[in-house]
């Protein structure tokens, strides 16, 4: 049982490792974006997909990554490595904070209550504009994204780092979801009141479940300030925040490999009906709507229901 | 200026924006309270009335008060019309699964707003009032006479301004009349209570539903045409409505119509109020983290029972 | 596979792969490469188009492009570039930095341009740049922000047809502090930009023997401005105001309604009001106030016939709307960036005989390589001097006042009222 989860999480890390040497440049490097992009929906699937809780602060998190590593290496002239170790302090502690305290409403009030401190947040960048350059953001020394000889800023160095954080967190989070601990979120998930009565600590389960994601998003957070260079306001917007909610919903929540099958579909779904017409969010917006009717388990929940009851 | 006439002028600003802001709030909280539903595209029927208003004036073309009166009907009418057949086509569709529907509602979200960029365009279009005077306003200040009236430089307000309070006032009004004395209103009112005894007892929920949509909708659009004479109609404008009436539905209680309107004041004064003693952004800050901060420790909302 | 990749001439990485993997046979390849690119030198040249056409941006985008299909047209017309078309590559980046970047790859690696231009909005330049300079695609920004000359980006993104806000912001210290008044009140947007103004024109105020007496930063995000205007203080002399989005219409009616009747001298950047008819229900009070305009919206009555051709080629009539529709007012006081840009962009092929992408370094040291511009039909802003070092250009700026609706020029500055120290050397940089 567990060991074809992991030979799927390993084949799917293979055909990545493989990408890169068969698909051409633009998409290779796009796919090095999604996998960034996909880890933050991974961070995200374990809080809403597996715990069940909908958050609309995530960008907060990703955003506290963002910052600790960008501001670290550019005004503190930190190296990579610790200054990505900083960022997921950064973000552990936010989601903390932010854990205790919207951990005591449920439902819609979760809800707003993320989505008001993500927005405090977004605003505190532009509040200390003089260090970030609020909505405009600031660039990372190309000269600096690196790690020992390892040049993050080639297409070869970024490809292979996103890789290797995207199978780290996919790995981790295999193994968390088969364990006790993963089992437990779902449980709360499917019936909280049960999960109390049985005897678990809801309450602190749900915040650890906060705090890992909110730490996988800002690692996401920092990778993408360090592979791409730059650190900005609108990273922390309202709709960072709904990017991995959609991803996971398309891809399936509660699945392990949905986060990245929904990054790459909205990636591409925006990136081929862009060069046909102008009005590409329209035809996102179509898609979206048809998915909620004719799919709406995404696209691996789906599949899972209805063909592979085994997919993790 | 004086802390006095400053404070007064912010209160003034702040009741203008909570006036709105309790129409477009009240048309969330009605869908909310009787579909339990979040609709994430209520900011885009709000901006949809603007650009209906705007057409309607710059095709009616006359007396800006006749296009004004115009766009106060025809606006609110076609947005929630609009409103209704998105809930026939797909909320109905999804059964309202609360997750589908915000995915969906996103959805609806980007087609409405790219809609309106490539037909009403990117730029902010204003239209005219149907009437405005600027109307200065006294203070009053101890002299050496005693107290003495006086006109601080600044302290005024335009006589639209009032108007749209009033107005607001009124619809809100006429919407309390509605729901309890007529007997749409009284369907509505049973079915939020429990919509299978609703159905048991023959009342076509699928329709009251629809309607309901519709009313939320046309009333982000009522509010819209009261304020695209201040603001300007543009195809983003639906974001801030969206985000301010989330709050106040929440905090005055999900589905409390008194709350959502004592919410609105509160959120709409406290946002000028707040700007007298505060940088600007860090007031938006300090506002938003207050609101986060009621709902932590009062998760019910003001007037929400707490939850069984 | 490896048959389609030599024949064609790839730059990106998978070459340099192919050529440690294929060593003799690879090698032998990429230097018979010139030739085959010789073979079509009747092709176009690929230029990506960086354009806003949905997001925040959108009305600056519009008017980006027309004004950039018009100089396209004009350099096609009579001959293209080194006898070689331009065909413009445009792509939506939807005013968003994440976007901005992707666009940038795109144009690099997959639609295989010669280069990229045209980006307005600050974040966007900021948040591609990085990813143009990796990809080795020469950028030419049309932002009028700091980015480039501050230092802050790298050697293959240069704004050589639009001045920075810095150059502008202190050229109108002279003016309004000698001829408005040396007490100003600053109200800005609280974004990177209104910050930049704030801090440079306070400084050049003075230096000027003005002061700065009141900063009032306003959120981003406000819709509603009256409550900030109590923070003016009464001795202000001069209200200096520049903001940006949907909601400046109503932050100049409110600042009318405020003041009344008695209200201090207003000088405001047209950022504030770009694509917005001056003739608007509530903009009234504008009348007698001071704009700065990078270029002039109204045709003046002292017209050049270069700025007129200009103005006819991109279909703008005498007030600064489209000829088809006279409620669609342009962005006049940017968009002749991009005419500009794109005739620079010509002189630097020219000059250096440009013929595919393995001469892109070659473009830019062509381009760090000019100086000083004449005003003419290739300038029709005005004559600008381009300072290689830090990839800024700088140029004249004007001065107008609003009178019956319109606004006409009262001053336009030195190009030396706009000149600062180098910030930044970009030609000592490697490639």
């Amino acid at each position: 049982m567990s060991h074809r989860d992991t030979f799927l999480h390993l084949s799917v890390i293979a055909v990545l490792f493989a990408a890169f040497f068969v698909l051409p440049a633009y998409h290779s490097g796009s796919l090095a974006r999604i996998m960034v992009l996909a880890i933050y929906a991974m961070g995200y699937n374990l809080a809403f997909g597996y715990t069940g809780l909908l958050s609309l602060g995530h960008a907060l998190f990703f955003a506290a990554g963002m910052y600790g590593l960008g501001l670290t290496m550019q005004l503190g002239g930190w190296a990579a490595i610790p200054a990505f170790a900083l960022a997921l302090v950064a973000s552990l502690v936010v989601a903390g904070v932010v854990g205790v305290l919207a951990l005591r409403t449920r439902g819609v009030g979760f809800m707003i209550v993320t989505l008001m401190f993500a927005q405090a947040g977004y605003l505190t960048a532009l509040y200390f504009v003089q260090y970030t350059r609020g909505d405009e953001g600031f660039v990372i020394d190309q000269a600096a994204r690196a790690i020992g000889p390892a040049d993050l800023s080639s297409e070869a160095g970024r490809y292979f780092a996103a890789l290797f954080l995207f199978a780290v967190t996919l790995l981790v989070i295999g193994a968390l979801v088969r364990a006790p601990f993963g089992r437990t979120l779902i449980a709360i998930r499917e019936n909280e009141a049960r999960a109390t009565m049985l005897g678990y600590d809801v309450q602190r389960l749900k915040w650890i479940a906060l705090v890992v994601s909110g730490t996988i998003s800002g690692a996401a957070g920092a990778a993408y300030a360090l592979l791409f260079g730059y650190a900005g306001a609108s990273f922390a917007g309202v709709q960072y925040s709904i990017f991995p909610l959609l991803y996971v919903l398309l891809g399936g929540a509660g699945t392990t490999l949905g986060p990245l099958i929904g990054a790459i579909f909205m990636f591409y779904l925006i990136d081929l009906s862009s060069g046909i017409t102008n009005a590409y969010m329209l035809i996102a917006g179509v898609v979206l709507v048809l998915l909620t009717m004719f799919l709406p388990h995404g696209i691996l929940g789906t599949l899972r229901k209805r063909a592979l009851p085994w997919l993790p | 200026m004086e802390f006095g006439p400053h404070l007064m002028l912010a209160m003034l600003e702040g009741a203008v924006t909570a006036a709105i802001l309790a129409l477009t709030a009240m048309g969330l909280s009605v869908v909310f309270g009787v579909m339990r539903v979040v609709n994430v595209a209520h900011g885009e029927f709000y901006m949809l009335g603007a650009v209906i208003a705007w057409f309607v004036a710059a095709t009616l073309g006359t007396h800006p008060a006749v296009g004004f009166v115009a766009a106060l009907v025809i606006a609110p009418l076609l947005v929630g019309a609009l409103a209704s057949l998105a809930d026939v086509l797909i909320l109905q569709r999804i059964n309202y699964d609360p997750e589908r529907t915000i995915v969906a509602t996103i959805g609806l979200l980007y087609i409405l707003q790219q809609g309106t960029l490539m037909t009403f365009g990117p730029d902010a279009r204003p239209v005219e009032p149907p009437f405005n005077h600027r109307l200065a306003l006294p203070w009053v200040e101890w002299g050496e006479q005693g107290l003495a009236l006086y006109w601080p430089w600044g302290l005024s307000i335009t006589s639209y301004k009032l108007f749209v309070i009033v107005a607001a006032a009124a619809i809100l009004g006429a919407l309390w009349l509605f729901m309890t004395r007529t007997r749409a209103g009284l369907v509505m009112r049973a079915t939020q209570q429990d919509s299978n005894m609703a159905r048991a007892f023959g009342i076509p929920v699928a329709r009251v539903y629809a309607l309901v949509f519709g009313l939320g909708a046309a009333l982000a659009a009522m509010g819209a045409v009261l304020i695209v004479p201040i603001q300007q109609a543009h195809y983003l404008m639906g974001h801030d409505p969206l985000l301010l009436s989330f709050i106040v539905v929440i905090i005055g209680g999900l589905g409390s119509l008194p709350g959502t309107i004592i919410a609105a004041i509160l959120i709409g004064m406290s946002d000028g109020i707040i700007s007298v003693f505060f940088s600007p952004t860090l007031a938006k800050i300090l506002a938003t983290l207050a609101v986060a901060m009621v709902l932590v420790f009062r998760p019910q909302g003001l007037l929400g029972k707490k939850a069984a | 596979m490896t048959r389609k990749t030599l024949l064609k001439p790839d730059y990106s990485r998978r070459k340099a792969i192919r050529t440690m993997g294929l060593g003799a046979g690879a090698l032998a390849a990429s230097t018979a490469l010139p030739r085959f690119v010789q073979a079509q030198s009747a092709a176009p040249i690929k230029i990506g188009f960086q354009v806003h056409r949905t997001g925040i941006g959108a009305s600056y985008g519009r008017w980006y492009d027309r004004t950039t299909t018009a100089v396209v047209k004009r350099i096609n017309d009579a001959g293209g570039i080194n006898g070689r078309p331009i065909e413009i590559i445009a792509e939506d980046d939807g005013t968003d930095a994440k976007r901005g970047a992707e666009v940038i790859e795109k144009f690099a690696t997959q639609s295989k341009c010669d280069i990229a231009f045209g980006t307005l909005f600050s974040h966007v330049v900021i948040g591609s740049a990085p990813r143009a300079g990796e990809l080795k695609l020469p950028y030419f920004v049309v932002s009028e922000g700091h980015h480039v000359a501050s230092g802050m980006l790298n050697r293959y993104t240069l704004q050589p047809g639009i001045t920075d806000v810095k150059s502008q912001v202190q050229a109108m210290a002279p003016y309004v502090a000698n001829n408005l008044g040396k007490k100003v009140t600053m109200i800005y947007a609280d974004f990177a930009f209104g910050h930049d103004h704030r801090d440079y024109f306070s400084a050049a105020v003075e230096a000027q023997g003005g002061e700065v007496v009141a900063k009032i930063a306003i959120p981003p995000t406000e819709t509603s401005f009256t409550k900030y205007f109590p923070q003016i203080p009464r001795e202000t002399e001069v209200v200096y105001h520049v903001m940006v989005g949907p909601a400046v219409l109503t932050f100049v009616k409110e600042m009318g309604e405020f003041f009344g009747p008695s209200s201090p001298e207003i000088f405001g950047f047209i950022d504030s009001l770009e694509a917005v008819d001056i003739a608007s229900p509530g903009l009234e009070f504008l009348e007698g106030s001071y704009f700065w305009e990078g270029m002039p919206r109204y045709a003046q009555a002292d017209q050049t016939d270069y700025e007129k051709e200009y103005r006819d080629a991109v279909g703008v009539d005498a007030n600064g709307a489209s000829v088809t529709d006279s409620k669609d007012v342009s962005t006049y006081a940017h968009m002749f960036g991009c005419w500009e840009t794109m005739n620079i962009i010509k002189a630097g092929m020219e000059a250096c005989d440009y013929q595919g992408p393995e001469q892109r370094q070659a473009l830019i040291e062509a381009v760090e390589a000019m100086s000083d511009m004449p005003a003419g039909i290739d300038h029709p802003q005005g004559p600008k001097r381009f300072n290689g070092k830090t990839h800024q250009t700088f140029g004249v700026q004007y001065i107008s006042k609003v009178e019956g609706g319109k606004m006409n020029v009262v001053h336009t500055t030195s190009i030396e009222d706009t000149l600062y120290p180098d910030e930044v050397d970009y030609t000592t940089q490697s490639f």
